[in-house]
């Protein structure tokens, strides 16, 4: 295993293919001579299908994955994918068909979205859910849209500031920047909560929204939350509800009941769509009545017993082609559908007893950044005793050759030399315990033998990586002469 | 207890016990009392058989592409998917991975992505690709703003009205708050040389698609030349499987191009998910937005793979990034990748040919038919406009009771193509889907 695989282009050779393809049976028709391209296609391969599953296998085996083993990225949600979920979104009926079809034509498929609107509404305490967006980061993009359109419908056009925590997500910020708004950022308090002097002192008619994570990046719930949407609404401002860490509160409470007015989930996060080394997720987004014609469309209704599509009165428009990443809705429906309601409280008590494990177990080492009950995570420091020279990317990367995946490093940027575990609730006991002792051991070698740290990792396909040239000097596509510079370099 | 969770009753006593807590419950004591533990009015939970069977029930309600034949493209495409592109994307290995954040142990998906990022520069003949957007819209806008922000004072877009219609108003809804004007698609039947003529020195990019919403191929190198000379960006949308065939972004000279991915290898899934295909210039690199993989070497000087150029994004700069993106499409870039690298340069000029040889057979077939008429609007690839002498909604629903998934009504999108039907023929229609579609029109 882990053996070295070249770049793809260097399997080509003159005459190959992958695939069997038939021929036309029609009479020909000539080709518009003028519209063609020059090149014969120099840039593509020419690889049979036994080489092409060969070298994928090969390069898949330089990943680590869930599959093999525990995956405690902070505020990713690394659980379980299961199994059925792969064999639905392929069944004949979701996976090949078309999304302009007649409606009548696909009621099936409308029907599951419907479903699905319906539970995630009930399961977060909103009234209407729109799936089209394809990403956290798109439902985001989406509600701030809708609070600019809220705001400028009702005449209130001096609101120009979206208010961020300074442990938001970087697509916080970013959204709120890709709308138009003017970003202002919020301190937290001693208890990891948002500062509410702060943000009172910040808070005003320019206001019009701020983009909460709670239980927030820090891992914990916020014991303010009430308060905090108190002082936006009584501004006029709305409350935007990032679910990336809804895995901690499935059926321990709805945030539409603590003062959100629209909130966006991560398929690929709390109901378990997988992550695909990247993508594809799904962002979709709920939102209290009073939001609910702004939303994109198109939505799925119910009339006269037939699913029907529609696009509300006052939508801020589609946010991309079709209706969304529909193979993730028909995964996360299947998720839902066999845990019910215990089952889905079930997975947030788990999450969170693992995460409060490991803190206790963990925190007379690694100091813990807020001293309090977690939720599904846990926010510790890579600063240990006696080993000034050690950061918590050392730790990390030696995590690797204890067979982890290191968790998420200097994120929240609120926290010094960060390091956030979230186990999931689908890790054993057993496997707790090996990262609690895998931790205890790093931190021996930390101030006994530093240098492993340092040289790691060390059993991973390859060694640490000079990042620092990638992005001097980019090759980001195979050229074969750069390479070979930069390996005789 | 599901069967998804490893823990015990025994040991979640002991976890409590470590912890200090009597009962799970006390770790949630900073939710407001009041509002904890409300009641979920969900369906009972089913087990793993009972709920094969219900979606089995679901599916079945779909009229789906393997049991109709399909001539509906207008954006989406059916077309030949070979097994070893599933086969390989089950592995768990790429698909229960993350982003590629610790490169060490992502070096599979890392690779991967950067044969993705080399394969669609061949294929589209850009100097650079990023690793994905949601879908050939949202490239599409978020290219637009790329050229907006890289032309500083220029605040006009200028679209071509046959760009698909659904992506026009995702580059609507894109920049509704960035203060642009988008113009150029205010007449649906205006030409290309017509929308092109809108744009001026306070334009910053042109957009226009080839083969565009209705199939047309169009010669894009004049009026690359007319953009640039006005000091725009030209934004060409395409479609990958022509570019077996056709003139490529790079051949025109297009600043930025982007495509729908989903041809290459990716089930049409109702829609989602898909790849959205990002390339630019060099020029342009630095302002792209969206992940990118380079390489480089590790303490060993073994070639790697890594994240790069991170700078440009959320992750690092928040409110300055080039954009809000942050998870892309990275499986189906794979897809897109292992179809790309089984088809070839052989494969995917095949392919392209076939599409376009049985179309012109369809399009020819139709045309002699009583009461059709294919409109004249130049050289097309594998899509054409029928005049149908009855609505097109009544046409496909006649068609569906034959076994046939019909083509696009453009009467909505398109008023003055009243009674229109978009109909797409690719490799996966034969000659016999063909003659059939044929006969069941005529009759």
């Amino acid at each position: 295993m882990h053996t070295y695989e070249p770049p793809i282009f260097e399997l080509s050779s003159p005459g190959k293919i992958g695939a069997a393809l038939p021929d036309a049976g029609v009479p020909e028709t000539e080709l518009p001579a003028h519209l063609l391209r020059d090149d014969d296609l120099a840039g593509l391969p020419e690889i049979s299908e036994t080489e092409v599953v060969r070298h994928f296998t090969r390069i898949s085996q330089r990943n680590f994955c869930i599959d093999t083993g525990m995956y405690p990225l902070g505020s990713c949600t690394m659980k379980y994918n299961p199994k059925i979920h792969e064999d639905a979104a392929r069944m004949p009926g979701f996976a090949f068909i078309h999304p302009l079809q007649a409606e009548e034509t696909v009621q099936g498929a409308l029907q599951l979205t419907y479903e699905l609107q319906a539970i995630l509404a009930e399961i977060s305490g909103f009234d209407q859910v729109c799936l089209q967006p394809a990403a956290g980061a798109q439902g985001e993009f989406a509600g701030i849209l809708v609070f600019r359109a809220y705001h400028l419908d009702r005449g209130d056009d001096q609101r120009d500031e979206v208010l961020c925590p300074n442990s938001a997500h970087g697509t916080n910020p970013a959204t709120a920047a890709m709308v138009g708004f003017k970003v202002v950022e919020i301190a937290t308090d001693s208890r990891g909560n948002v500062d509410l002097a702060d943000l009172r002192a910040k808070v005003g008619p320019r206001t019009a929204g701020l983009m909460l994570t709670n239980p927030n990046t820090l891992g914990l719930f916020d014991e303010n939350v009430h308060e905090v949407a108190k002082i936006v609404h009584e501004a006029g401002g709305l409350m935007y509800g990032d679910g990336a860490n809804f895995n901690a509160i499935l059926g321990i409470v709805k945030p539409g009941d603590v003062g959100f007015d629209f909130m966006h989930y991560n398929l690929h996060k709390t109901f378990t769509t997988p992550h695909g080394g990247g993508g594809p997720g799904c962002g979709a987004v709920g939102c209290k009545e009073f939001l609910a014609d702004y939303l994109p469309g198109p939505i799925v209704a119910l009339k006269d017993g037939q699913y029907t599509r529609h696009t509300p009165a006052k939508s801020i428009g589609r946010l991309k082609a079709f209706k969304g990443n529909f193979g993730m809705f028909v995964r996360a429906y299947t998720y839902i559908r066999m845990l019910g309601a215990a089952g889905l409280r079930s997975v947030s008590e788990h999450a969170v007893l693992n995460a409060n494990y490991l803190r206790v177990n963990l925190d007379k080492i690694y100091p813990v950044a807020y001293d309090r009950t977690c939720m599904h995570e846990v926010v510790l420091q890579g600063k240990i005793k006696g080993a000034p020279s050690v950061h918590t990317l050392d730790i990390a990367k030696r995590l690797i050759d204890f067979g982890f995946h290191p968790p998420t490093v200097y994120f929240p940027i609120s926290v010094a030399e960060s390091i956030m575990i979230e186990p999931t609730e689908t890790e054993s006991k057993r496997n707790l315990d090996a990262f609690i002792d895998a931790m205890k051991q790093i931190a021996l070698e930390a101030v006994e033998s530093p240098e492993l740290l340092h040289a790691a990792p060390t059993t991973a396909p390859v060694r640490r990586l000079d990042e620092a040239t990638a992005a001097r000097r980019p090759i980001l596509k195979y050229d074969q002469a750069a390479i070979a510079a930069l390996l005789n370099k | 207890m599901s069967h998804y969770i490893s823990i015990t009753e025994s040991e979640r006593a002991e976890m409590l016990k470590a912890i200090g807590v009597a009962d799970v419950a006390d770790l949630f004591v900073d939710v407001p009392a009041d509002l904890r533990f409300p009641t979920l009015d969900l369906p009972a939970a089913l087990a793993e058989g009972e709920m094969a069977r219900e979606l089995r029930r679901l599916s079945s309600k779909n009229s789906d592409v393997l049991n109709y034949s399909c001539f509906l493209g207008a954006g989406a495409y059916n077309h030949f998917i070979p097994a070893a592109v599933d086969s390989l994307l089950r592995r768990s290995e790429f698909y229960t991975a993350y982003t590629p954040y610790q490169p060490e142990i992502s070096q599979g998906t890392l690779q991967a992505i950067f044969e993705y990022q080399s394969l669609m520069c061949g294929l589209l003949q850009m100097d650079a690709a990023n690793a994905s957007h949601y879908d050939g819209a949202t490239a599409m806008a978020e290219g637009a703003i790329m050229a907006i922000n890289a032309t500083r004072n220029r605040r006009k877009i200028v679209v071509a009205p046959s760009v698909h219609p659904q992506y026009r108003s995702v580059l609507r809804s894109y920049t509704q708050g960035l203060g642009v004007t988008i113009t150029g698609d205010e007449n649906p039947a205006a030409s290309v040389a017509e929308a092109a003529s809108l744009v001026d020195n306070e334009t910053a990019v042109f957009i226009v698609q080839s083969p565009d919403f209705l199939g047309v191929l169009h010669d894009l190198k004049p009026v690359a030349e007319q953009i640039h000379a006005a000091g725009a960006l030209l934004l060409m949308v395409t479609n990958p499987i022509a570019l077996g065939l056709f003139q490529t972004p790079g051949m025109v000279g297009a600043d930025i191009a982007v495509m729908e991915g989903q041809p290459l290898g990716i089930p049409l899934s109702f829609g989602g998910p898909y790849v959205g295909v990002f390339s630019c210039t060099e020029k342009l690199l630095r302002r792209m937005a969206g992940r990118l993989v380079g390489v480089t070497t590790d303490l060993n000087g073994q070639l790697g793979y890594v994240l790069t150029l991170q700078t440009r994004e959320q992750h690092i700069r928040r409110e300055k990034a080039t954009s809000n993106i942050c998870t892309n499409q990275g499986l189906m870039a794979l897809a897109a990748t292992i179809y790309t690298s089984l088809m070839g340069k052989t494969g995917l000029r095949k392919v392209a040919e076939l599409c376009y040889q049985r179309a012109h057979y369809a399009a020819k077939a139709i045309g002699q038919l009583d009461g059709y008429e294919v409109l004249e609007q130049g050289p097309f690839f594998h899509e054409f406009v029928v005049r149908c002498p009855r609505p097109v909604a009544e046409i496909t629903q006649a068609l569906h009771a034959q076994g046939i998934i019909g083509g696009y009504d453009l009467s909505k999108d398109y008023p003055h193509l009243d009674n229109a039907m978009l109909i797409c023929v690719t490799e996966q229609n034969t000659k016999n889907d063909i003659d059939q579609l044929v006969a069941v029109l005529g009759g």
